[in-house]
């Protein structure tokens, strides 16, 4: 199993949520976070005084999948997420040892 | 007439009732927009009294009250004040005065709608200093200062065409010139926080008592009466509002305070001069028009943010219209149409559509010469990390 953590941007959590719906995922956990990649932020000029916006409101969606289903995501939340522009978001995939279920005891080790 | 110390308690009463109106505004409109937009939905309320404060003291009362040219607008006798003084006619001339500015400030705040969430703000002081000498002073004069519409006889008790079908039609002609906010129509722009708007309906429809009652300008029972009349509309409104939205789906708390708002509005020019039986149907209609006005608006993809336009526009026309149907002779001295006085219907009509027509128009012109000198909007950039930031260098994250 695979841990996929999307970091998009607020407005498009409703789109991206909505293609990834069609696609048949819909177990997820949705997190508003605040950040910065490589732009360092937005820094906004007026005359003679700068305003730093260093960190920027995102959203964090995680979903933890079968190995073969990560590409899939990660052209979906792609396709639906982009703009072109600085702060569309990063997508983390990394290796998920146990997943262990509350309600039953189901556990998946692989 | 002396000074009559009731009317004066009263009416110094009203005013700071009308005042807590225009945060009111500022917290209607907050919980309607983004959460990155809050400080400067309710800051630009606070900004928009500030400014008419200073300048209704130097010029706009006078252009308003002063001695009538032209049926237009008022001389300049009034110029800083100079013999506005604590004698009167009932009431101290200076507490007319400001009784008046409360008013003037209220309906600059209402205007903010249809710039929400991208205005500039330095562009809003200029633009909202040429808006309320150009466009409110002179349709107060009309009404209320001498001017032609109060020769030809229409009646707008306490502001229905010069605060609402100005304020409401002027944010039209704002959002038309400024335009949509980016990503309007691609993704949701829910509101943030419900329980601010219903606070700041809360504050209006608290407020509003000063506003009609007071507008009697006495303490006595037509100020009663408008009071008692303005909460039955605001209480029809609200529950036609919240039963039409309820056909739809489910019966939204923002929809029924809405509706209770556009009560409010259009029995404002009606309150001195209509029955309760009368405000029942007034405030029911009010409701149904306005919901019916902003689904148009949706539909129509139209980006007048927070409905100023559906809500105090459709609703202000509304009332001046029922004003001419339903005025009855019993409470305010002049018949409507029911009453077999169709003459007074005409005169509504024409006073409520030129207003109507001046207001857009002249925002209109303001607004795309502002824009072409300085710029109404923010940049892309600015408008993304929203208006608190990029305006005020502050954030409700703290």
């Amino acid at each position: 199993m695979k841990k996929v953590e999307a970091i998009i941007r607020p407005e498009k959590l409703e789109q991206v949520k909505k293609a990834l719906e069609e696609k048949g995922f819909f177990p997820m956990t949705v997190t508003e976070v605040r950040g910065r990649g490589a732009q360092k932020g937005i820094c906004l000029q007026f005359r003679g005084k700068k305003i730093e916006v260093d960190l920027i409101p995102k959203v964090q969606i995680d979903m933890v999948v079968p190995d073969s289903d990560v590409a899939l995501i990660i052209d979906t939340i792609r396709a639906t997420g982009r703009t072109g522009k600085n702060g569309d978001g990063k997508i983390f995939v990394s290796h998920v040892e146990i997943v262990a279920g509350v309600r039953t005891d189901e556990m998946i080790t692989e | 007439m002396p000074i009559d110390s009731g009317d004066t308690a009263f009416i110094l009463i009203c005013t700071a009732l009308v005042m807590l109106m225009t945060p009111g505004v500022g917290l209607f409109y907050g919980g309607m927009v983004r959460k990155k937009n809050l400080i400067s939905m309710i800051a630009l309320a606070f900004i928009a009294f500030a400014l008419v404060t200073i300048q209704w003291t130097f010029v706009g009362y006078s252009l308003a009250f002063g001695s009538d040219i032209g049926g237009f607008i008022g001389g300049l006798d009034f110029l800083g004040l100079n013999g506005v003084g604590m004698e009167g006619d009932g009431i101290p001339d200076l507490l007319f005065m400001v009784f008046q500015l409360v008013f003037a400030g209220l309906t600059l705040a209402i205007l903010t709608s249809g710039i929400a969430e991208r205005i500039k703000l330095s562009s809003f002081i200029i633009f909202g200093l040429l808006w309320t000498t150009l466009v409110y002073d002179p349709l107060a004069h009309w009404a209320w200062g001498g001017g032609w519409a109060a020769s030809l006889g229409a009646l707008d008790f306490a502001g229905g065409t010069v605060v609402h079908i100005s304020s409401g039609f002027g944010a039209l002609a704002l959002a038309l010139v400024i335009g949509k906010r980016a990503g309007f129509g691609q993704y949701s722009m829910e509101p943030h926080n419900i329980p601010m708007t219903l606070l700041g309906g809360a504050l209006l429809w608290f407020g509003w008592f000063g506003f009609n009652a007071g507008s009697a300008l006495a303490a006595n029972g037509l100020a009663a009466s408008a009071f008692v009349v303005t909460n039955i509309s605001a209480a029809a409104g609200a529950l036609a509002w919240m039963g039409a939205s309820w056909i739809n789906g489910k019966p939204s708390s923002l929809g029924m305070i809405s509706g209770g708002i556009a009560g409010l509005v259009a029995i404002t020019p009606a309150a001195g001069f209509v029955n309760p039986m009368a405000a029942i149907v007034i405030g029911v209609v009010a409701g149904l028009l306005c919901y019916a006005a902003l689904l148009f608006r949706v539909r129509k993809g139209l980006d007048e943010s927070l409905d100023a336009w559906a809500i105090h526009g459709m609703g202000g026309l509304w009332g001046a219209l029922a004003t001419g149907i339903f005025a009855t002779a019993a409470i305010g001295g002049v018949d409507g149409l029911i009453y077999g006085n169709p003459g007074q219907f005409v005169i509504q009509a024409i006073d409520a559509f030129v207003a109507m027509g001046y207001a857009f128009g002249v925002t209109f012109i303001l607004a795309k010469l502002v824009d072409m000198t300085i710029g109404l909007r923010v940049t892309e950039e600015e408008e993304y990390v929203g208006l608190d930031i990029s305006q005020h260098g502050e954030s409700i994250r703290a």
